[in-house]
């Protein structure tokens, strides 16, 4: 009755943190084990119950003003458009790269006046594209039938490769509006996962690849070959790491 | 103002260091109060651990050498914390089911609409669980950290932070489904 594997190895497979070796492994062990697949159901539910109590505390802006002074940033503070993660890293980065050509681009398009929330906006597509129906318009592990697809739809051509010996099968494409303009978006699995890596063009500059993390939600964003690479998914962010290093190889 | 930075010798940080640091540590302030929150279980309480670990941070950051600076933080928001848990005396040195319970805070009237008794019930009982389980809950469903990351947090074995979560995760399910007597909980 009692399957020890429920209380082990289950646990890293739902978290994504198995080798790829154990992984197919409990993979076969999952089609003959009534007990772990209910308990990974259990797990499934546990989890989208804790995202959607939305449970996770920002820092309140007293806190923030306090911690600025603190390390002695008070002529920033006044900068601050809001509480917004991005519109830190923009300001503080701006700080440090203002005098780098095509800066003020960035800038414009990331923090303007009432700052666009580019990473809650991609967590967002992210989401909608789980919605039943909406994961792919062409679904396809070829990556010589995802590109041409894409030909035609966009104004420029994203990279489009299959990483399915890798640990990462090309699923299909989309396109997708981020911040007004149409974006590709790759869909890739990650064992029980789905990352999308939304592309879209943006003028050569200076961009230091970023991980981040928001409410269970991790994202990757990097530059590459003039364009904008942002994979977001509720893999770990070791699995978009490795999926981002497998983009710039 | 400098004037919150004590000089302490030759480590204060330079021009230089502040960059870095407002670039590198300053965007994770939110997930440093989170996991203070959460392991304090009081608002004001981790407003106060939050600023001390920023401060700890931008002092020793000098002494911080690349990587993610994330996990760096949150290990300096967990030593802080515990140190004060201790002073309270509110950290057993084993593994204990905690009965005492603590009263949702911070529920908005809009967010409580949203997420509702979902939201109440999941912090009652995010809340129940000893401090060693609620933060590799934490660190893995609301920061999103890798077990390697967790490990390097909260001092675990890497090895033993996949069942130290089976067990906080378990032990949460009783939580959540109304069962969690000390007795079941103790059978784990």
């Amino acid at each position: 009755m009692s399957c020890e594997r429920t209380s082990s190895v289950l646990h890293g497979y739902f978290d994504g943190e198995l080798d790829a070796a154990s992984a197919a492994d409990f993979e076969l062990h999952l089609e003959r084990c009534g007990e772990c697949v209910r308990a990974l159901a259990e797990l499934e539910s546990l989890r989208s119950s804790i995202n959607a109590a939305q449970l996770y505390h920002r820092a309140p802006d007293p806190l923030r003003r306090k911690v600025l002074a603190d390390v002695g940033s008070p002529q920033r503070l006044a900068n601050m458009p809001s509480h917004k993660p991005w519109a830190w890293l923009a300001v503080a980065a701006a700080i440090l790269l203002g005098s780098l050509a095509g800066w003020q681009f960035f800038l414009a398009n990331r923090t303007g006046a009432s700052p666009p929330v580019l990473t809650a906006e991609l967590i967002d597509a992210h989401l909608r594209s789980l919605q039943p129906g909406h994961l792919t318009d062409v679904i396809s592990s070829d990556q010589h039938t995802v590109k041409p697809w894409f030909a035609g739809k966009l104004d420029f051509s994203p990279p489009v490769r299959d990483f399915a010996d890798q640990g990462f099968p090309l699923k299909g494409g989309r396109l997708d509006i981020i911040h007004g303009r149409a974006a590709a978006a790759l869909v890739y699995g990650r064992r029980k996962h789905v990352v999308n890596v939304f592309i879209w063009p943006v003028p050569d500059k200076y961009n230091p690849v970023r991980p981040g993390s928001q409410q269970g939600y991790q994202w990757v964003e990097w530059h590459n070959a003039g364009m904008e690479f942002y994979a977001v998914s509720d893999a770990s962010s070791n699995d978009l790491e490795q999926l981002h290093r497998l983009f710039t190889e | 103002m400098s004037h919150a930075v004590p000089k302490q010798g030759t480590n204060v940080p330079d021009e230089q260091d502040k960059l870095r640091f407002e670039m590198l540590v300053l965007p994770h302030l939110d997930a440093a109060f989170d996991l203070a929150r959460w392991l304090l279980r009081d608002r004001a309480d981790a407003e106060d651990a939050a600023q001390e670990a920023m401060l700890r941070s931008f002092r020793f950051f000098s002494g911080f050498h690349g990587g993610d600076a994330r996990p760096w933080l949150l290990q300096i928001v967990r030593n802080t914390c515990y140190s004060r848990l201790e002073k309270t005396r509110r950290v057993k040195d084993t593994i204990e089911f905690d009965e005492e319970s603590h009263a949702l805070q911070s529920a908005t009237p809009e967010a409580a609409a949203i997420a509702g008794d979902n939201r109440e019930r999941l912090t009652l009982a995010l809340e129940s669980l000893p401090t060693r389980y609620r933060e590799v809950i934490v660190l893995r469903e609301l920061e999103g950290c890798s077990y390697k990351e967790i490990a390097a947090i909260t001092s675990i074995p890497i090895g033993t932070v996949m069942s130290t979560l089976s067990r906080a995760r378990r032990q949460l399910q009783i939580a959540l489904t109304g069962s969690a007597s000390a007795r079941t909980a103790h059978e784990l």
